[in-house]
This record gives C-alpha cells, sequence and structure tokens, in this order.
C-alpha cells in the first residue's frame, strides 16, 4: 500500500508533538500555521499605521523626547491641507507621475511591438535595452546630473547638435521650466525597459491562430492591431501602469541625486518634502498627518485603478 | 635581596606611572565631517593615544550627509559617538535635549579657562543658552566663510589693463562687496589663455546648509539681524529690512551675472573644483579648506592668494566651526573627558594650528609669529572679529531649512521678490517659534 504524503508526515511528527496536535481542532491547527504571519503583519504593518495615525494628531518631534506631547486635534490635517507649498509638491509630483507614465507606456509598448518582431539579434537588443532598469537609482542620478551638466555634458551637446546653438546656453537641472522635464527624462530612460518587458509579455500571449483566423477573415494589420493585438496586451499595460505609477508616487532617491528637489522647489515631490519634514526638520506629528494623506490618496487611487483591471480582465 | 629591592622599586614606579594615566585603557570614537581638518585630527590624536593609553576610532562623514548623520545619532541616544565635533548651530538642541554632557564643572575641576580661548568662539561654539556661562563644547575648530582668488591672473598686465579700461579702478583684492561684484562681473565669459572663465564660485546649495551659508555672506556686511531685539523673536523690520533685501537681491544679481554655467546646486566641494579646474577666478569657502588649497600644486602657492569676506555697510562673515562635546549617550565619558583635557593645552592647539587646524586658543591667536605663519591667518583673524552665526536653536534643523527653500525659490528659481522671500521666511520662521513656545 503506498503512503500518502499527510500519512508520511504524521509518521514524522514526533511522538510528543503528535500527541498535542491530535487534540486540535483544525481551526486550532490553521491558527497555528497562520498565526506566526498575522502576528508579523500587525507587528511591522498595522501597529505602526495605527501608531502613525496616532501620531498624526500630535505635536510630536522625534528629536525632543523631552518635550510633553499635546494632542492638537486635526490642526496638522489643516495645516498641510491649506499648505500652499504642499500643493506644489503635489502638483510637482502629479506632472512627474503622469508624463513619466505617459511615455514609458508609448516607448516601452513601441519597443516590444518591434522586439517581438523576429529579426536577426533580437536577444541582444532586448539585452541592451533592459540594461538601464538593472542600475541602482543613485548611479543613474549621478550620471546625468554629468550628462546634463551645461559646459561638458553630452546631452545639450547633442541637443545644439540638431537645434544650433551654445551648448552652455541653457539648464537642464538649472532651469524651473526645464527640470520637471529632466527628472522625466531620466526616469523614463530607467524604466521604459520594464514597462516593455511586461509588454512583451502580453504580446508573445497571444496566440498565433488568433491572428491567423483574422487574416483569413482579411482583416488588415491596422484592424488587427486594434481589434487583437491592444484589447489582448491592455491588462498587462495596464499592470506596468500600476507598477509604475505606485513606484513614481514615492520617487525619491532618483530625483534627490539629480535636483534635490531644486531649483527652488520645482522638482521637490511628495516623498522628498516628506523626508524632509520628517527626518531633517524632525516634525514628526506633522509628517505623519502627511504620510497619512498620501497613504489614503495612493490607497484610493490604486483600489479603484484594481477594480478597473479586474473589469478588463474579464472581458 | 638586591634583586628584590630593584623588583619592588620597578613595581612601584610602574604604579606610579599608571596613576597618571586612566584606570582602564578605551577605544574613543571622534566623530566629524570628512574633511581636511579631520585628517590634521587623526595625526595630532596619535599623540594623545600615545600619552595616555587610550586609542582612538573616528568616524568622518561627508558634510553634505554630516547633519543628518550625526543629528539621527543623537536623536536615537546612539553610542556611536564618545566624543562629537558637532556644527556650532547644533549646541542648543544639544544642550536642551540632553545630548551633550555640561562642561562647566569639569573645566573647573581641570583649570580650564574659558578666558583662554577667542570670545567669538566661546559664544558661538560653546555656550547654551547663548552668552551665558554654560558650556557644552570646547572650542576646537574656529571656521568662517572668507574668499580666494588667481593672484596670477589678478598680477597679468593684460588683465590688469582691461579691468581699468573697463571700471577705471585697479584689479586688486575687493574692499566692499559691491567691488566684489565687479571684479566677478569682469571675469565673467573672459578667454584666458584659451578658455573661458568665470567670475566666481558661490555657494547655492538647496540640500543641507549651501545657499544660506552664502546668502548670508551677503546680508552680514549689509547689517541684517534676525531679531530686533536679541532674544525676543521680533523678526519683523530685521529680517526684511530694506538693507537685507539690498543684500539679497545683490546676491541674487551675483549669482545670475558672475557664476560658473549649471551652478544650481553647489557648495564646498563645486566651488573648490570650479577653482582648482581654473573654471573661476574667484570663489567662497571656509577657512579650513584654504591650507589644502594653498598647498595645492597646480592653482596654489604663487597663484592664489585670499581675503576676508569684504564689508558693505559694515564688516561681517559667516561663521563657520565646531566645538568637541562629549555625547552624554557614551559608555567612556571619562576617557573623552581626559581627550578634551589634552585637546585644551596650548602646546597642543599649536600644533593642531601647524597641522592645518584652526585653533581658536589666544596662546596661539594671539602669538607674534600668528599673522605670519600662513598668508591666509591675518584674513582668519581678520573674519573671526566680525563673524555672525545661523540661529542656534534647537529647532534650528526646521529655521535652516525654511531659509534654505525660500533663499533657493528666489536665487536660483528666480520666483518672486527679495522682500516677498524674506516675509515668507519671517512667516516660517514665527511658526516654528510658536510650535516652540516661544512666541
Amino acid at each position: 500500500m503506498t503512503q500518502t504524503l499527510p500519512d508520511r508526515a504524521a509518521q514524522a511528527t514526533p511522538p510528543k508533538v503528535a500527541r498535542k496536535i491530535k487534540g486540535l481542532s483544525d481551526r486550532a491547527i490553521a491558527w497555528i500555521f497562520v498565526g506566526p504571519t498575522i502576528f508579523l503583519l500587525l507587528a511591522i504593518n498595522i501597529f505602526p499605521l495605527i501608531w502613525t495615525i496616532n501620531l498624526s494628531f500630535t505635536n510630536f518631534k522625534a528629536n525632543r523626547t523631552n518635550r510633553a506631547v499635546e494632542y492638537i486635534g486635526t490642526r496638522n490635517y489643516e495645516r498641510i491641507l491649506t499648505d500652499s507649498d504642499i500643493w506644489l509638491s503635489m502638483q510637482a509630483t502629479a506632472h512627474f507621475l503622469i508624463w513619466t507614465i505617459v511615455f514609458q507606456v508609448l516607448i516601452g509598448f513601441t519597443l516590444a511591438w518591434l522586439i517581438n518582431k523576429k529579426f536577426r539579434g533580437n536577444d541582444l537588443w532586448t539585452t541592451i535595452i533592459v540594461l538601464p532598469m538593472m542600475l541602482s537609482p543613485a548611479v543613474v542620478g549621478n550620471f546625468w546630473t554629468f550628462l546634463y551638466q551645461p559646459q561638458i555634458g553630452l546631452f545639450n551637446y547633442v541637443i545644439t547638435f540638431f537645434t544650433g546653438g551654445d551648448p552652455s546656453g541653457f539648464q537642464m537641472l538649472g532651469s524651473v521650466d526645464l527640470a520637471p522635464w529632466s527628472i522625466v527624462i531620466v526616469d523614463t530612460w530607467m524604466w521604459t525597459p520594464f514597462v516593455m518587458l511586461i509588454c512583451l509579455a502580453g504580446l508573445r500571449s497571444i496566440p498565433d491562430y488568433i491572428y491567423e483566423a483574422a487574416e483569413i477573415d482579411r482583416a488588415s494589420k491596422l484592424r488587427q492591431f486594434f481589434t487583437i493585438t491592444i484589447p489582448m496586451v491592455l491588462p498587462f499595460l495596464m499592470l506596468a501602469v500600476l507598477f509604475r505609477g505606485i513606484e513614481n508616487f514615492k520617487m525619491f532617491d532618483l530625483v534627490v541625486q539629480l535636483t534635490g528637489g531644486g531649483p527652488g522647489s520645482t522638482t521637490e515631490l511628495a516623498s522628498i518634502n516628506l523626508k524632509r519634514e520628517a527626518f531633517e526638520k524632525w516634525r514628526t506629528g506633522y509628517s505623519s498627518a502627511f504620510a497619512i494623506i498620501l497613504f489614503v490618496t495612493v490607497f484610493g487611487l490604486a483600489s479603484i485603478y484594481v477594480k478597473a483591471l479586474n473589469k478588463v480582465k474579464e472581458r | 635581596m638586591r634583586i628584590l629591592n630593584l623588583a619592588t622599586v620597578s613595581a612601584i614606579g610602574l604604579a606610579a606611572a599608571g596613576f597618571g594615566q586612566s584606570a582602564q585603557a578605551e577605544d574613543l570614537t571622534l566623530c566629524w565631517a570628512a574633511w581636511d581638518p579631520a585628517n590634521a585630527l587623526v595625526e595630532l590624536s596619535k599623540e594623545f593615544e600615545a600619552s595616555s593609553g587610550h586609542s582612538m576610532s573616528f568616524e568622518f562623514v561627508p558634510w553634505p550627509n554630516f547633519a543628518d548623520r550625526m543629528l539621527n545619532e543623537l536623536n536615537s541616544g546612539g553610542k556611536l559617538c564618545d566624543l562629537l565635533i558637532g556644527d556650532s548651530q547644533w549646541i542648543g538642541g544639544g544642550a536642551e535635549n540632553g545630548h551633550y554632557v555640561k562642561l562647566n564643572d569639569f573645566f573647573d575641576n581641570e583649570g580650564i579657562s574659558m578666558d583662554d580661548f577667542a570670545p567669538a568662539t566661546v559664544y558661538a561654539y560653546s555656550t547654551w543658552p547663548k552668552g551665558t556661562p554654560n558650556y557644552y563644547a570646547l572650542p576646537a575648530m574656529g571656521d568662517a566663510n572668507g574668499w580666494f582668488y588667481r593672484k596670477d591672473w589678478f598680477g597679468r598686465e593684460d588683465i590688469q589693463a582691461a579691468f581699468k579700461e573697463a571700471t577705471g579702478r585697479d584689479l586688486a583684492e575687493p574692499k566692499s562687496q559691491k567691488e566684489l561684484l565687479e571684479i566677478a562681473q569682469f571675469f565673467q565669459g573672459r578667454e584666458i589663455d584659451g578658455n573661458t572663465v568665470y567670475g566666481a564660485a558661490i555657494f547655492t546649495e538647496r540640500g543641507s546648509e549651501g545657499i544660506t551659508m552664502g546668502v548670508t555672506g551677503a546680508l552680514y556686511p549689509w547689517g541684517f539681524k534676525y531679531e530686533n531685539t536679541p532674544g525676543e523673536y521680533d523678526m519683523e523690520g530685521a529680517v526684511n529690512s530694506p538693507e537685507a533685501v539690498e543684500a539679497l537681491e545683490f546676491y541674487k544679481e551675483f549669482y545670475q551675472t558672475a557664476t560658473p554655467p549649471g551652478y544650481t546646486n553647489s557648495y564646498m566641494g563645486e566651488s573648490l573644483d570650479a577653482f582648482k579646474s581654473g573654471q573661476v577666478a574667484m570663489a567662497m569657502n571656509w577657512f579650513a579648506f584654504f591650507p589644502g588649497l594653498y598647498a595645492d600644486p597646480d592653482t596654489g602657492g604663487d597663484k592664489i592668494d585670499f581675503f576676508v569676506n569684504p564689508p558693505q555697510n559694515q564688516a561681517g562673515s559667516t561663521l563657520g566651526g565646531q566645538g568637541i562635546s562629549v555625547v552624554s549617550y557614551s559608555d567612556k565619558q571619562d576617557a573623552a573627558l581626559e581627550y578634551i583635557k589634552w585637546f585644551a593645552q596650548p602646546d597642543v592647539q599649536a600644533k593642531w594650528w601647524s597641522l592645518g587646524g584652526y585653533s581658536a586658543h589666544n596662546s596661539v591667536l594671539n602669538d607674534p609669529g600668528f599673522v605670519d605663519s600662513q598668508p591666509f591667518a591675518g584674513d582668519f583673524l581678520e573674519a573671526m572679529g566680525a563673524v555672525q552665526d545661523f540661529w542656534q536653536e534647537p529647532a534650528y534643523a526646521e529655521l535652516l531649512l525654511a531659509m534654505q527653500k525660500r533663499m533657493h525659490d528666489y536665487v536660483v528659481a528666480d520666483q518672486g521678490t527679495a522682500k516677498e522671500a524674506l516675509d515668507k521666511l519671517i512667516e516660517d520662521w514665527t511658526e516654528v517659534f510658536e510650535d516652540e513656545g516661544k512666541l
């Protein structure tokens, strides 16, 4: 008679443990298994969240632990929501978020569509294209500051090669108008390969017979693209947008390395602002309220988006 | 018997020698910024190791991360540092938050007198509340923001002639802020030896303290005050006075018309790089870097000279420098205090200056040979006679970051007017002092 896996597990259990477990219900055993996970979840996710909510109603400062902590109601929230500087940082975040996603989706999908065509050196090109996303954001930020340098940077030379003019006549990182676009360009350069890979997975998941059927029905290439390719890749594309959206909402390292939030506060994204409030100014209560507002915003938007994604998948 | 006597005498001798040292040899960690003077301190501290039996470790953090790293360490009650050479502005927080050991009793017991140190440095680096005889640090490194320039370019006949033609006066070290700007504008975009050079490297950094330290270099000579009445936090009319507005407009004009392209986020390192690479005719930076600049084989020696931050309505230089404190969370406070006692000795202070550190001890500064000991020594003395420091309040980080933002918004990002920037700064600072319960 062959033994099943549970039989073998039962035999391997030491008698002492087996005696103890014998009297337990299935529900109790289930709790024993999921208990540690729930404990960790509570300890490192739920408790800090509740604690942060609690702090957001106080004037607590983590560098002034000997100062009395006072509950100040919703004052921190009122301050944040009426602070024009906070809204400017939210605008900067929205600009960065929207344009990086637009460019990454357009370029990433185009690259995936091209790579999906069978041609010589296909794998080599794929490897070359995905290289940027393998680099550290700090490294990318650092070398792009050199590329953007108006006197010695390659970027200005390339631009003026096509447009004419003096390479040191404009500053990507130092100009209020160009700095927001400079960080969009770098993030697009770095993360478009990620979107491309997800789109590529989507394109390769489309069975060939669907295109063959469309060919038999004499559907044009354009028609095939819009009625087969796009709808079938859309769930993948939406997933890529979700990942990039969440990542870029909390973007910090790359932008700090490139502009430090400047010039002025032009590229001071919400996450940079939050870090300054929390760990440079040490306004712990205030920054807790700010973090909660950001959390609710991301959570709300992501929930709506996931519902839309599920609807697309159900189609 | 003779051998026994010899052994007894030797044992007594060894015991007596041990008395002079601490009961237990410790490994002390001294924390500071990673820069030239820190290397000099490592060299100097070897004498302490030899004389005390303690060993020294060092934790040096690059300037842009120094405040973040060290204040986090203090705020978390960390034991990494036994001794900390912290920035002057930290003294309020260090004292009120219990990070630093109060040194009054120790100074009294060991006969260390604050009268032996330059009054400006004692006031700035050691006392809290300001000016009271409550000491939390020993002045360790005097420093101020000064200027250096290409002496070889200034001395060239063709350049002198061109300057005379352009301005009607001789090219020389500036005697006022406006002369400084005029010289910088003269060099801006000029061809020298086939290279395009620029006027001056100034501080514009956004992230830590850079632009504030640069802007105050203009504000103080114009007569800027933080308060109308010291200790009252009444900033309206002081922070945004007509003189302050004019000084801020001056700094912006300097940035826009006399600095290299792309110079939007620059501090100490960028200033040194711009000068050493032959990009600029002049640069501002801390005196602490001047020994290294003078020793530079390419742009030092005969090619460089130094001058104090020029006056305008009055003399004024931005204070740098630090005091050395014992961290209250250290388990090795006795050994750390031994280090401070050793460091306060006049002969150690003299060696500190000779190695490249800026002693604040009167025996060094008042020495007849001091002014001629280095080409920048006289300028250093002059600068220390007219230094002003930023707020040293426990909430200094909030005050500093508010100024960083307002100044960078106005000077670099070209947003609003100087008056608006200073008005907003008063609003920010008022909010901080209200939170602190001081208004």
